[in-house]
């Protein structure tokens, strides 16, 4: 017995919120009574995303989407489109689609994913070069050797407007010429794939699930550049994607893709892994460079650019994971291909990493323009447990916060540098109502004063100093002229600070200071913080009317804060409490609360 | 308490000759150490430094300045508490201080018995599963205080 | 049976398609696709792999491949496992762990009818065959 059709209602939060069950319900219903319980069966699926227009319902095989599905609707649609086979015009999210019965692979618009850094992922095996190869894989190479110069190669990724996905944006077609112009020599290509940003995992995923799209990435670049090494710089912290490189760069060599005469192309060119050791600063080019020949993680002054004198002095042009990634693509299908995806200023697509109080979190892939609130509540699945969107987070330790009156900002690099954030690698951390700005704000500060080199004095000391008053804010000491003093300090850190490391650490604090003020005077003035996080600030309280005087608080409290008598409501003396929280815990009554 | 001194393998020997003429060599060096002995041991820095002819001063810089070396051995199960940012917005510092109280040892330290030691690393990339602790490879996600207890006494049983 | 490593993991699949001719893709129409991505195989991809080896072998099923892959980007549903069987829709399940591995293999595998609760979307069209 085989079913002919499926009828896919989505079971996700929102939907079932939105009336999913009963639309279930009367599906089966309107199934037995037409006769058609054995040829249909319905499925509730996980969420489809697409939150905000559900219910959703999905028929396959042909793929139809409905949206906003009602239970009265259920009828129509059993009658119309499973008896007989004709669309439900006016359920559907695009009137174009109802024209006619189409294929799933044919009907892109409701999904707001596009794919082209994660084309393979999740698709091939990893481990089989033949998996790769049999998607197009290599095939930019042959056209690359065989049929184009290396100045073409650099037009056309110049043309194709695509810019470095590590975070600044600098075009990378430009990095290409400037190493292709410095004299012949000994060259070399470096793939940055040391993600140090605490929240940040898409470029592990394309290493592990797509490897090979580097490789063949780092040879169009050498040979566009006139390198015959390669190296790629990645954090040992990742032992599958290493393993994988690894496998990767041998099936390569076997089937002669990497090494000397490549395709019997006369160009020879090979990569080495080296590993990375935990310092977040070595994402900075020229501490990378450093890294790699052996030292210290410590940034050089630049100029000179790595492109004019990189790795052992020599023009080095340094790449990271996501950038090279759309490299075949962009040769496979055209720089005119990829250059209609995206917004004016920035080109292509943009992989997220999700995270943080939302309800779908993972790996995204969107074209650039999409904006926040798409990514969140279409992808997303919008917040966890019903909490409120409070702020998104772009950027990592360099970057800022995102309030909710910029959801609609379509995201690109200058809009987000606009409202006072980075593009940054591809961290999008989204927080709720019991996240606290100035704790976040400080926990950022943490990492960067942590992971600062310590090499130039407005980061190694601003920084500490920008965390001193942010934990002086927290803990309930800190004054209005803070504010002025945590201002003063980001300024000059942004000025002064030899490498993007320092330049961009007091963006969380500014962006904070500059959407939230309200909190950080809260925290100063009201010496409240209204997440509850800030553990210095939490009021804990005994409401008389609940408390039944049974001690066990009493008892319970380390610091003997907590005084009464038997049967009679007891009372906390704040001079004591040390906010552990072990009254409210223990409280059978509920009679102890926080804020 | 007399420490046993870590004596070179020769297989790291090999693989110190085979890096040796290659610039760049320290770092893979040094992870190739760790690799052997779960740290890098005094003795065995003094020998690479040798072999590589690399003054101890520049090898010692090298390891105090990138967080994944480590100049002391680790607790037979080392329990890594990630505090990414995902992990930190949903509770990991509240799991690191549950695992240091209950273990009595803070961060970046070995418990008496050599069983445990606790560390904070940074994002292990499994952000859906926050917050996270990965032991000796084991990956235990979705976490709450109250699973700390459970956790310890599971690894305590295997001896 | 015992936790596997991922070397056990390679060996067990290296024996397997050897013993179940499972090199050859040709004659597998039916195929299972798993996400092993770190995240995958931290939400447990490792056991939700045995558990589908197991339950194919235990129904005698000779035609089904079973591949990895990388992360699919679904990190709030791992592990996810796609299934690809002639004459019915291509569906992604999320959250498969051992049990639903069982199912995939008895429900839909063997009984062709789909899972409850646990179907995703394809996150997007593929670039690679669009035109």
């Amino acid at each position: 017995m085989a079913y002919e059709s499926y009828v896919l209602v989505c079971g996700g939060t929102a939907c079932c919120s939105g009336g999913g069950t009963t639309v279930v319900e009367a599906f089966k219903k309107e199934l037995e009574a037409a006769g058609l319980k054995d040829k249909v069966q319905v499925v509730v699926t996980g969420c489809l995303g697409f939150c905000e227009q559900g219910p959703i319902v999905k028929i396959l095989p042909q793929g139809t989407f409905y949206v906003q599905v009602k239970a009265e609707d259920v009828k129509e649609i059993v009658a119309e489109h499973l008896v007989k086979g004709r669309v439900v015009q006016r359920l559907c999210y695009d009137p174009e689609q109802a024209k006619k019965l189409v294929a799933e692979a044919n009907i892109p618009f409701y999904q707001k994913q596009y794919r082209i850094v994660l084309r393979n992922c999740g698709i091939i095996d990893p481990e089989k070069i033949e998996d790769y190869i049999a998607r197009d894989g290599y095939k930019a190479i042959e056209k690359v050797l065989f049929e184009m110069t290396p100045e073409q190669v650099v037009e056309e990724i110049l043309k194709s407007g695509l810019r470095g996905r590590g975070g600044a944006g600098f075009p990378t077609g430009m990095k290409w010429k400037f190493a292709q112009q410095q004299p012949k020599g000994q060259k070399y290509m470096v793939c940055n794939a040391d993600e140090g940003d605490p929240g940040a995992y898409m470029d592990r995923s394309t290493l592990e699930g797509d490897p090979h799209s580097i490789l063949e990435a780092m040879t169009i670049a050498g040979y566009a550049i006139g390198a015959s090494k390669g190296f790629i710089y990645i954090r040992a912290e990742y032992p599958l994607a290493i393993e994988r490189l690894q496998i990767a760069i041998k099936q390569a060599h076997e089937l002669g893709l990497l090494g000397d005469d490549i395709l019997g192309s006369g160009f020879s060119f090979d990569i080495e892994l080296r590993f990375g050791a935990g310092a977040f600063v070595c994402g900075e080019e020229t501490a990378l460079l450093q890294s790699i020949e052996g030292n210290r993680g410590m940034p050089k002054p630049r100029p000179p650019f790595p492109a004019v004198k990189g790795l052992w002095g020599r023009p080095t042009v340094i790449n990271n994971v996501e950038t090279l990634a759309n490299i075949p693509v962009i040769i496979n299908k055209g720089a005119d291909w990829f250059n209609k995806i995206g917004t004016a200023t920035t080109k292509g697509t943009k992989v997220f990493a999700l995270t943080g109080k939302v309800n779908n979190s993972g790996l995204i892939e969107v074209p650039m323009g999409t904006t926040l609130r798409e990514i969140i509540f279409d992808i997303g699945g919008g917040i966890r447990g019903g909490h409120q969107f409070k702020a998104a987070q772009t950027g990592g330790p360099s970057g800022g916060i995102i309030p909710p009156q910029f959801l609609d900002t379509p995201i690109d690099y200058e809009s987000l540098a606009k409202i006072g954030s980075i593009m940054g690698s591809g961290g999008l951390i989204v927080m709720d109502e019991t996240d606290c700005v100035v704790d976040i704000a400080k926990f950022y500060l943490d990492f960067t004063v942590d992971e600062s080199c310590g090499k130039c004095a407005p980061c190694r000391i601003g920084g500490r100093k920008l965390l001193n008053y942010l934990n002086k804010i927290t803990d309930g000491r800190g004054t209005e002229d803070d504010i002025k003093q945590l201002e003063a300090i980001s300024d000059a850190m942004c000025k002064a600070s030899l490498c993007g490391l320092g330049q961009t650490a007091s963006n969380p604090v500014k962006s904070t200071l500059k959407y939230f003020m309200d909190e950080y005077m809260e925290h100063i003035k009201d010496k409240k913080c209204r997440a509850g996080k800030c553990s210095k600030l939490i009021q804990y309280k005994i409401d008389p009317a609940k408390c039944k005087g049974c001690t066990m608080c009493a008892r319970k409290c380390p610091a003997a804060a907590i005084s009464g008598t038997v049967k009679q409501p007891h009372a906390i003396d704040q001079t004591k409490c040390i906010k552990c929280g072990q009254c409210e815990q223990t409280c059978k009554f509920g009679a102890i609360s926080h804020g | 308490m007399s420490k046993k001194l870590e004596t070179m393998t020769p297989e790291l020997r090999a693989f110190i000759e085979e890096w040796k003429a290659k610039p760049g060599n320290l770092i893979m060096v040094l992870h190739r150490v760790q690799q052997t002995y779960g740290y890098i041991p005094r003795e065995i820095a003094i020998e690479t430094s040798k072999i590589l002819d690399v003054p101890l001063a520049k090898i010692y810089g090298v390891i105090t300045f990138y967080n994944f070396f480590r100049l002391q051995k680790a607790g037979k199960y080392n329990v890594q508490v990630c505090l990414g940012t995902a992990c930190y917005l949903r509770g990991g510092d509240d799991i690191i201080k549950e695992f240091e109280r209950q273990l009595g040892v803070g961060l970046n330290a070995t418990t008496d018995d050599g069983m445990f030691s606790v560390e904070a690393v940074r994002c292990l990339g499994c952000c859906g599963l926050a917050p996270v602790a990965v032991i000796n490879g084991e990956v235990h996600g979705k976490l709450s205080s109250k699973d700390v207890t459970g956790i310890i006494k599971q690894y305590r049983d295997r001896g | 049976m015992a936790k596997l490593t991922l070397e056990d993991l390679r060996r067990l699949r290296g024996e397997k398609q050897k013993a179940m001719e499972m090199r050859d893709a040709s004659n597998k129409d039916v195929q299972v696709i798993v996400g092993m991505g770190t995240c995958g195989i931290a939400a447990g991809a490792k056991d939700t792999f045995t558990a589908l080896v197991n339950a194919i072998s235990d129904k005698g099923l000779t035609n089904v491949l079973i591949r990895q892959t990388g992360c699919m980007g679904l990190c709030h549903s791992e592990p996810t496992v796609e299934v690809v069987v002639p004459g019915m829709p291509t569906v992604i399940y999320g959250n498969v762990d051992a049990a639903t591995a069982k199912d995939v293999v008895e429900k839909h595998i063997v009984g062709h009818q789909l899972i409850d609760d646990k179907i995703l979307d394809r996150p997007s069209i593929d670039i690679v065959k669009e035109a």
